[in-house]
């Protein structure tokens, strides 16, 4: 009994604090002067029932998707991945050097290896918190934090000077090979390939942890390192070798970008996914397949602001402020939540 | 520009760089030692500047955005304490949600009240020689000829030094964070000292944003406060959770950043990138050197559950 109404309310929770932060952001609409059912209407019919706009929508679910899923699986071993942002820049910047530099490739043999060089990048911006955490007991959550920036202006120099376009008039790379893009899935539209990615990398995953024993390991490091320590298993090792995975899984995301979108590298090519990332992966509660609603809704909010700002006159950025407060009453639901597990108990 | 005035303008600049570090660095003092963690610390700075902007434009003044700045920040700082001490929600969580939403809130306001999403030119406030001391030379110009809240930190850091070391609500404050079984059972509202101090911390930051926005820009732009709020948390640690030495870090982060805007003179071919990048580079050296041997107060990040049989 108990156990069956504790699964009803881990569906029920994230979409109760979407519908409250959906129902704070018709406010904030109300008070900029719009119908908010207007605007609303307007966001997610475009998003969602518009074949262009449901491709605008894939583009953006699929960095969404990938960074949330490194948030995820940095947060089943009890870490936490603010770090996503960086990973991401780090990730393109992976993808680019391998479009760039590695001409005259197959696709077949190009785009993979553009994707490893991608995870790679991603992997060692990820893992490098990781083992100052393990090794070190630096917390992970300011040195995350504390590498986005870094990761940020390291593109900016890059793109500024050695990656420059001869002539460019603003600082982007060169354009990627073409055997490194990711091919257009939807015909007409943006939407690329990044979302198949994605969606390999979320089963991948789901068999990872549903079936092999590193995925057992991860999770009882996070539930129990004391006791996870004591049956054996390397708390540090596991701790570092999810930063990497959670890392690579973002510079995925940032591959995706490059390879799919914009095929060079620019600076600030991401608009915040990394951040949204963690909305996301606690949206979801360590559920893969709540990552992919949570990040196609995400992608939804993000494509249709879009449509919403210039048919409504509602600035985008009342999706951010939906995004933060989504994040407020999920909170505020876990705690909820664990006050009536107590009584229940009692 | 010689080199004595160009040393003066440079450790001058320092100063006012680590204003907004130092309000918010030692605001997270007070909250984090009662025991709650403040990562929100950036999401209250960058309430803090949008509210000076819009009091300074609301009420044509300086001072009626800066107490502006200090009241949202105040709630902010209620809200992280709600959430923190009311609901024991996980502190990360609540600060990641508070810096999350303040981004978006800000962002969306500043486009409807400022409509470019910048607001105008705001006024500043005004530089306060004191005499005598102010024609001294070097430490005149730097010590004694500077703006009011300059003053004020100079006063805060002692000020915070023997309130937290020499009076008893000092003691509360370091017991509810360190052990806070302890301070229930000597009669102490572990609840009451923890809602005080986050809300302490908030005001702090939300005057340390409003620095940021009234005294060095001038003006409000969408996710302002870049990253300061997590830099004045390294400073904290940095500092080992000491206002003196948390002071003396976040000047350290001021003075590289000073360093960011002043290198051009000196014509080195340093690119304009590393430069913003290094005080989040030592920032980060600084917490891997420290590692294992800042220790942060017993109870940080450990919610008070008073019928509990822990702690």
């Amino acid at each position: 009994m108990r156990h069956e109404s504790s699964r009803i309310w881990l569906l029920l929770s994230p979409i109760v604090a979407i519908a409250s932060a959906l129902l704070v952001g018709a406010v904030l609409i109300a008070l900029s002067g719009t119908n908010p059912v207007t605007a609303y209407t307007v966001l997610f019919t475009e998003s969602l029932a518009n074949y262009y706009g449901f491709g605008s929508t894939l583009t953006k679910t699929a960095p969404l998707l990938l960074a949330g899923l490194g948030v995820l699986t940095a947060l089943k071993a009890g870490q936490f991945n603010i770090g996503g942002e960086g990973q991401i820049y780090m990730g393109g910047l992976g993808s680019t050097l391998v479009g760039l530099y590695l001409q005259g490739l197959p696709a077949l043999i190009h785009l993979p290896l553009a994707l490893l060089g991608g995870f790679l990048f991603g992997a060692v911006w990820g893992g490098i918190p990781g083992y100052l955490k393990a090794v070190r007991g630096v917390n992970e959550v300011i040195t995350t934090l504390l590498l986005n920036y870094i990761a940020l202006n390291l593109v900016g120099y890059l793109v500024h000077e050695p990656l420059i376009e001869p002539g460019a008039p603003s600082a982007y790379s060169p354009l990627i090979a073409q055997s490194a893009w990711l091919p257009i899935i939807l015909p007409k539209t943006q939407a690329h390939a990044g979302i198949l990615v994605g969606l390999i990398a979320a089963v991948i995953l789901w068999v990872v942890f549903a079936r092999s024993p590193l995925g057992y390991q991860i999770e009882a490091v996070g539930l129990n390192p004391v006791a996870a320590r004591y049956s054996g298993m390397s708390v540090e090792r596991t701790i570092i070798i999810v930063m990497a995975l959670a890392g690579g899984l973002a510079g995925l995301a940032g591959s995706s970008e490059v390879m799919g979108l914009k095929h060079r590298l620019f600076e600030q090519f991401s608009p915040g996914y990394g951040y949204d990332a963690i909305a996301l992966a606690f949206l979801s509660r360590g559920n893969i397949a709540g990552i992919v609603a949570t990040s196609l809704f995400f992608g939804a909010l993000r494509s249709g602001a879009n449509v919403m700002q210039r048919s409504a006159d509602v600035p985008v950025t009342v999706v951010y402020a939906i995004q933060g407060l989504t994040v407020l009453f999920i909170a505020i639901s876990f705690a909820i939540e664990r006050r009536f597990r107590v009584i229940r108990i009692k | 520009m010689d080199k004595l005035t160009f040393f003066t303008d440079y450790l001058s600049a320092s100063l006012r760089l680590s204003v907004p570090l130092a309000f918010a660095a030692l605001g997270g003092l007070f909250s984090e030692r009662s025991g709650v963690l403040n990562i929100a610390l950036e999401g209250m700075l960058l309430s803090g500047a949008f509210a000076s902007a819009a009091g300074a434009v609301l009420t044509g003044n300086v001072w009626g955005g800066m107490l502006l700045a200090i009241t949202v920040g105040g709630i902010v700082g209620l809200l992280h304490a709600y959430l923190c001490v009311t609901l024991r929600v996980d502190q990360l969580v609540s600060g990641l949600a508070i810096n999350l939403t303040a981004a978006g809130l800000t962002s969306f306001w500043s486009r409807i009240l400022f409509n470019s999403g910048q607001a105008q030119q705001l006024p500043g406030i005004q530089a306060i020689g004191i005499p005598g001391l102010q024609n001294i030379p070097i430490v005149g110009s730097l010590l004694f000829n500077q703006d009011p809240l300059i003053y004020l930190l100079f006063l805060l850091v002692p000020f915070i030094t023997y309130l937290l070391f020499r009076t008893s609500l000092g003691l509360s404050l370091r017991a509810v964070g360190e052990y806070p079984r302890a301070a229930d059972t000597a009669g102490v509202s572990v609840t009451l000292v923890r809602y005080t101090a986050v809300i302490i911390s908030g005001c702090m930051a939300g005057l340390g944003g409003a620095y940021l926005a009234l005294v060095h820009v001038k003006f409000f732009a969408e996710g302002m406060s870049a990253g300061k709020g997590f830099i004045a948390l390294a400073a904290l640690i940095f500092g080992r959770w000491h206002p003196v030495s948390t002071a003396f870090a976040c000047l350290l982060f001021g003075a590289t950043e000073a360093l960011q805007l002043r290198i051009q003179a000196f014509n080195l071919n340093i690119p304009y990138q590393f430069l913003v990048m290094l005080p989040y580079v030592i920032a980060l050296l600084a917490l891997i050197g420290l590692a294992g041997k800042s220790t942060p107060p017993a109870a940080l990040g450990i919610p008070y559950i008073p019928e509990s049989r822990e702690q």
